[in-house]
């Protein structure tokens, strides 16, 4: 399970958050920023070669010794970063897959609230729930 | 041993070991030879020259000891895995040949006596090498060039002598000639030592392994490693780095098989990495950099969890940051070699992966290293040799092997006298390099964001070394990048750093700075902290001093406190001014102009917004705009003082409305604001001005600005239904126009479009005061409007003047036509006259200025103000005139005949749309005469309607020309004339057509006809011919009449005659008609035998062809018939 989800706009600046609550959350927030590097790396290479048929979901963007982060780009742009932990190795690349695109949907739940303003940091407390049920349950 | 260096890879593990071969019997300080010989040998060796290490030995040189060669391993122990000398003693030490350089020519004369000088010093070296199968050869310097071999029989025999006399293979004795190819031949002895010393390598693996069968594995595991280990680094010193490879594999698996506790931890993970330094740094020379990375990754999982003792954790980190370091340089040297990195591979990660060790050893080491402990006596870390024997022991109990430690008491000491030592680390040094690294090759692979990252980890770091200038200076560089992708919980954590050094350095401007953003609506602390941080700021603008940041350590607070104390008793510089347009400041500010655009009569009016996000009131003192006209500076000024300063709620927007009146010069020109400024603090402590670029807002507004209008537009919630004014929907107007007063005066046009060509149109003009005072110095402008096609000014003209039709010297644009003052109510007319020359439209401007005095908040001021009226008008041709040249007979002519009566005919058709009046109209002749006496217009006073035609037409002859042109211009048909309705007194206008010209004949000979204007059937009808000779000669005429049905005739039937030059025959027939009606008169048929070219037909056109013939009158009509 995820140490830390996030979800980035498309200007690059965090619209979510969420790391768990035991460890330094401000390394979090560092990890999940250096990863946009890879992650417009990635977009602009995909941009240039195949147009329009490009694959959500971008893999793993870099291993940390002691993390691995992945991540997930909607066609809007905007960027869902998992960060998982280096020693759960039983997790596996579809597991990771359905986890963004549950992300993705509630995601889309939200922006489909009419009283949400698009570029708005997301308050919902279901994609609360949802995301507390990705992450790793301490305690 | 250094403090540092105690991590560093030895040097010998690090080179690239070529074979080591000892040149001896070289004087090379003084013998010029010799130091030529030995320069070639080790001068520009480039890749392509054998890799071998070469080094000059005196003859009689030690060489290391061997030590006799153990012929059982029963008993023995190994101390260690391996000793610290050996890598340096196969480098550098014990070579694999030595050379022995000779000089002896063959026929050298003293030869008995050289060949055992020779025998003696080769033996020297033998016995120096005793029990090394290190090979020895012998050079002989010639000054001779060798003949080919085979032809020098006293060579060859001496050669095999001097063999026999040293022990020498005869492989083993070169001949180098002291010539012109030096360089040449000692690269072919160099290859020739080259095969030698991988012969001496080969031996001592073979060596080596053969110890292999003597081990078993429970007394010799470390022999084991030690041997793969040693296979291998011969193998690389043979240049087989394929087998070094697979040897340094098996050495790396079985230095993990090792039984590992905590007093040989040091010793395994330090050969563990040694092996695996080798490992990758082969990987990388066979060009597979993924098996490097692999073998690294692999090392790493294994050693990770491979801590060793508690006590000296941190020597664990220190270790693990050596591996990423050296993982990271052996990378980026393979990249300058030529190996492709990419964005997520690169050597940058195992940098920061170093740094990161680093600053966890830096953690370590503040924990387990107490403070105060003074260093054991005597050193533990004090060995006999000033070094180790075996790599990765402790210095207080080298080659001890078992389990526990043999003295736990110097145990102790040992430990703590590493603590001691590790305390004086340069720990922040060490990080700040190796994060620096990373930044460089981060910065290469298009990582901006880890660079970023890393800047901020070097600047917490400097921090941290109390560097604090250096931390601003990297925080402060990154900030903006942070700030601008808008991720505040990250800003605000570097924010506290910087703050943090700001106040250690007691730096006024950056603590206000740096407090004013975290202050800020980006800031991410609770209303607690930042409540905390006012207080401060609050101190400060009293010149107090602020309290300390938390999370500072002690002695640095108390050392910041002195000089906060000294730079408030400081006088002077208690004034700043920050720019904090870039910033996210507590204090936010939008300025608006009320209106894009303001009459110069309207006051100008202003709003400023103020909002403050602080938890508590904020008071200020000084609220200034800058305009891009300073004059008006004055008026845009809030000054409190004291008791009555101005308060900002928190999170309440404050608004300030400024107004003022513009100057009249300034209309049309732009005002823009330039900047506002906020002035914190007092006279009595320090002041703080805030200032603005421009009209507010900072580096967070655009966005929110943006956010504000997408939620508006959804909702369409106007500012208007608000009850309290929201801060997001103000938006910022930082310039506004100054326009002219609005003109109270009415401008009409009266006219009669369109125009046509010439004439002088009339445009009325009535100008009608609304004015409540008189309207001064009305000022016409009127014509053609600029920026049109520039042929139309030179087409167009106008005047004021409509009773004579200007000339081509009237402009097209009359200015500033002065009418005079204009009371209220009062009413102006004119009239303007324009002349168009060409058909277009054309757009015509009437600009009516005047001046007026008028109050604006109880300032006189004088108004220009003007009003603008156009017209487009449209140009078309009143009439076309078009003429043809015909005969007497009405049939059309293409050349008229010299000096024979023609017709010439005009038609005036009428295009214009109004009715127009031919005045007259006038032909002027150049060749051509009247044929009548005068030409009188047959046109006067004509009107003519839209479509209608007048019709003129005149007899004319042309006379004899006088010289040989055959086309003649006929002259010019003047017509004048004016719109119908127009009034009497306007003028006529002259419209000059230029006529054709007309191409001329003569013809040699004319023929006319008298005759009655019509006959009567049955009554006789003279008809008289002349006949006209126009040639200078005789012409001979042949006449015959043909006979008619319809008439009979009298006369000569058929004659010939002679006319004379220019005289004149007559012919007199009587016809007599017999039928009524249009008839054809009987033919003439006329030939000219003298001049062919004229025939019956070119003068027949001259004759009249029918006669209208009226029927036999009854008798009674004779009389009248007679009568008439």
């Amino acid at each position: 399970m995820a140490v830390c989800i996030a979800v980035i706009a498309k200007e690059n600046y965090p619209l979510y958050i969420r790391s768990v609550p035991t460890q330094n959350e401000l390394k979090f927030h560092y990890t999940v920023h250096t990863s946009l590097d890879v992650v417009e790396e990635k977009i602009s290479a995909v941009g240039k070669s195949l147009g329009d048929q490009r694959e959500l979901y971008l893999g793993l963007l870099y291993p940390t010794e002691d993390y691995k982060v992945y991540g997930y780009v909607t066609n809007s742009k905007v960027k869902f970063v998992i960060v998982v932990d280096s020693s759960n190795t039983s997790l596996r690349d579809n597991e990771i897959r359905s986890m963004f695109r549950k992300l993705h949907n509630t995601f889309t739940d939200v922006m489909c609230n009419p009283f949400h303003n698009p570029g708005d940091t997301i308050q919902s407390k279901a994609f609360d729930g949802i995301v507390s049920g990705m992450m790793v349950q301490s305690g | 041993m250094m403090a540092g260096s105690q991590w560093e890879l030895p040097p010998e593990l690090c080179c690239r070991p070529m074979a080591f071969v000892a040149l001896t019997g070289l004087d090379v300080v003084y013998n010029a030879v010799h130091r030529a010989i030995w320069d070639a040998f080790c001068a520009n060796r480039r890749a392509d020259r054998v890799p071998i290490s070469f080094k000059v030995l005196p003859g009689d040189h030690e060489y290391p000891k061997c030590r006799t060669k153990r012929t059982s391993y029963e008993w023995y122990i190994p101390k260690g895995i391996l000793k610290t000398g050996w890598m340096n003693k196969h480098l550098n030490l014990v070579p694999a040949l030595v050379v022995l350089f000779y000089e002896l020519d063959w026929d050298d004369p003293q030869w008995k006596e050289k060949q055992s000088e020779c025998a003696t010093k080769v033996e020297i070296v033998r016995t120096s090498l005793q029990g090394r199968n290190t090979k020895v050869a012998v050079v002989l310097i010639q000054k001779k060039t060798p003949l080919p071999p085979g032809e020098d029989l006293v060579a060859s025999e001496r050669a095999a002598a001097l063999c026999n006399a040293c022990d020498l293979s005869g492989k083993s004795l070169f001949v180098l000639p002291h010539t012109d190819h030096l360089v040449g031949y000692i690269i072919r002895l160099e290859n020739a030592f080259y095969e030698h010393a991988q012969t001496y390598y080969y031996t001592e693996i073979r060596r080596v392994k053969s110890h292999k069968e003597f081990l078993n594995k429970t007394t010799h595991q470390l022999l084991f490693v030690r041997h793969q280990f040693k296979i291998a680094f011969f193998s690389e010193l043979k240049q087989d780095t394929q087998n070094a490879l697979k040897y340094y594999r098996t050495a790396y698996s079985l230095v993990h098989e090792l039984r590992a506790h905590e007093t040989n931890m040091l010793e395994i993970k330090t050969m563990a990495g040694f092996i695996n330094y080798k490992i990758c740094r082969l990987c990388f020379q066979h060009n597979t950099p993924l098996d490097a990375i692999a073998q690294f990754r692999k090392h790493i999982d294994l050693c990770k969890k491979k801590i060793g003792s508690a006590e000296l954790a941190f020597e664990h980190s220190a270790w693990m940051s050596k591996q990423f370091q050296s993982f990271g340089e052996l990378f980026d040297e393979a990249i300058k070699l030529g190996l492709t990195a990419i964005q997520t591979q690169n050597p940058g990660f195992y940098y920061q992966q170093a740094a990161c060790y680093s600053q966890e050893r830096k953690q370590l080491a503040q924990q387990l290293c107490q403070a105060g402990a003074s260093p054991p006596s005597p050193d533990p870390l004090d060995t006999q040799s000033g070094g180790l024997d075996f790599y990765g022991q402790r210095p207080w109990r080298q080659g001890h092997q078992s389990i526990d430690p043999p003295d736990a008491e110097k145990e102790k000491t040992g430990i703590l006298a590493l603590q001691i030592k590790e305390r004086d680390v340069p720990h922040s040094e060490l990080i700040i390099a190796l994060l620096s690294n990373a930044v460089a090759q981060f910065k290469k692979y298009k990582c901006p964001r880890m660079k970023s990252h890393l800047m901020v980890l070097m600047g917490e770091e400097y921090y941290h070394a109390k560097d604090y200038t250096k931390a601003l200076k990297l925080l402060d560089y990154v900030m903006c990048d942070y700030r601008t992708e808008r991720w505040w919980g990250l800003l605000t954590a570097i924010l506290t750093t910087a703050l943090r050094c700001a106040y250690l350095m007691a730096s006024v401007k950056d603590y206000i700075i740096y407090c004013m953003e975290l202050l800020g609506r980006a800031s991410t602390l609770t209303e607690e902290q930042k409540g905390r941080i006012e207080k401060n700021i609050i101190k400060v603008l009293m010149n107090e001093v602020p309290d300390s940041e938390p999370e500072c350590d002690p002695a640095s607070v108390s050392a910041a406190r002195l000089l906060w104390n000294d730079r408030m008793a400081l006088a002077g510089s208690n004034e700043f001014t920050i720019e904090v347009q870039d910033y996210i400041p507590f204090i936010q500010c939008k300025a608006k102009f009320l209106s894009p655009s303001f009459h110069v009569d309207q006051p100008i009016q202003l709003q400023v917004f103020l909002q403050a996000d602080c938890p508590h009131p904020v008071s200020l003192n000084k609220l200034a705009v800058s305009l891009s006209n300073q004059e008006y500076n004055q008026w845009c000024v809030l000054e409190s003082s004291g008791q009555d300063s101005v308060s900002l709620l928190p999170r309440k927007t404050k608004c300030f409305n400024f107004s003022f009146v513009a100057k009249t010069e300034d209309v049309g020109k732009k005002i823009e604001m330039t900047g506002i400024e906020v002035m914190l603090g007092g006279d009595t402590g320090r002041c703080v001005f805030l200032s603005w670029r421009g009209a507010g807002g900072d580096a967070a507004s655009t966005h929110e600005a943006l956010q504000t209008s997408r939620s508006s537009r959804r909702w369409g919630r106007g500012v208007e239904t608000r009850p309290v004014l929201d801060w997001h929907s103000v938006i910022m107007q930082h310039s506004t126009m100054i326009i002219s007063r609005v003109p109270k005066i009415l401008v009409q046009l009266s006219h009669q479009p369109p125009a046509l060509i010439n004439e002088m149109y009339c445009i009325g003009l009535t100008v009608k005061s609304q004015e409540e005072g008189v309207a001064k110095d009305l000022k016409l402008t009127a014509g053609l409007k600029p920026g049109q096609d520039a042929n139309l000014g030179q087409t167009t003209h106008v005047t004021l003047n409509g009773s004579k039709v200007c000339d081509d010297t009237a402009p097209a644009l009359l200015p500033d036509v002065p009418l005079g003052d204009l009371k209220p109510g009062e009413k102006l007319e004119s009239c303007i006259y324009v002349k168009c020359v060409s058909t277009a439209p054309r757009v015509f401007l009437f600009h009516v200025a005047y001046s007026i005095d008028t109050t604006v908040d109880g300032r006189q001021i004088v108004c220009k103000c003007h009003k603008d009226e156009t017209v487009t008008i449209e140009t078309v041709v009143p009439f076309e005139v078009s003429v043809k040249f015909v005969s007497t007979k009405f049939e059309p002519l293409d050349r008229v005949a010299v000096d024979i009566p023609f017709l010439f005919m005009i038609d005036i058709v009428s295009s214009s749309p109004w009715p127009l009046l031919l005045a007259s109209s006038s032909l002027q002749l150049l060749t051509m005469t009247s044929n009548t006496p005068q030409l009188q217009s047959q046109l006067q006073e004509v009107v003519l309607q839209t479509g209608e035609c007048a019709s003129e037409c005149f007899c004319l002859r042309c006379p004899p020309l006088t010289n040989s042109n055959t086309t003649v211009a006929t002259g010019q048909y003047l017509i004048s004339w004016r719109r119908k309705p127009s009034s009497a007194d306007s003028p006529l206008i002259q419209s000059t057509v230029t006529l054709p010209h007309v191409i001329l004949e003569s013809v040699p000979l004319y023929i006319h006809a008298d005759l009655p204007s019509y006959g009567r059937v049955r009554e006789s009808l003279p008809v008289r011919y002349h006949i006209e000779n126009r040639t200078a000669l005789v012409q001979e005429v042949e006449m015959a009449v043909e006979p008619s049905d319809a008439f009979m005739f009298s006369g000569l039937k058929q004659v010939r005659l002679r006319i004379l030059p220019g005289s004149e025959q007559q012919m007199l027939y009587n016809y007599y008609p017999l039928m009524a009606g249009y008839q054809t008169l009987p033919q003439l048929n006329i030939s000219l035998p003298r001049c062919p070219t004229t025939d019956t037909h070119t003068l027949r056109r001259f004759l009249p062809q029918r006669i209208f013939v009226k029927p036999q009158g009854r008798q009674l009509d004779d009389a009248s018939i007679a009568a008439a």
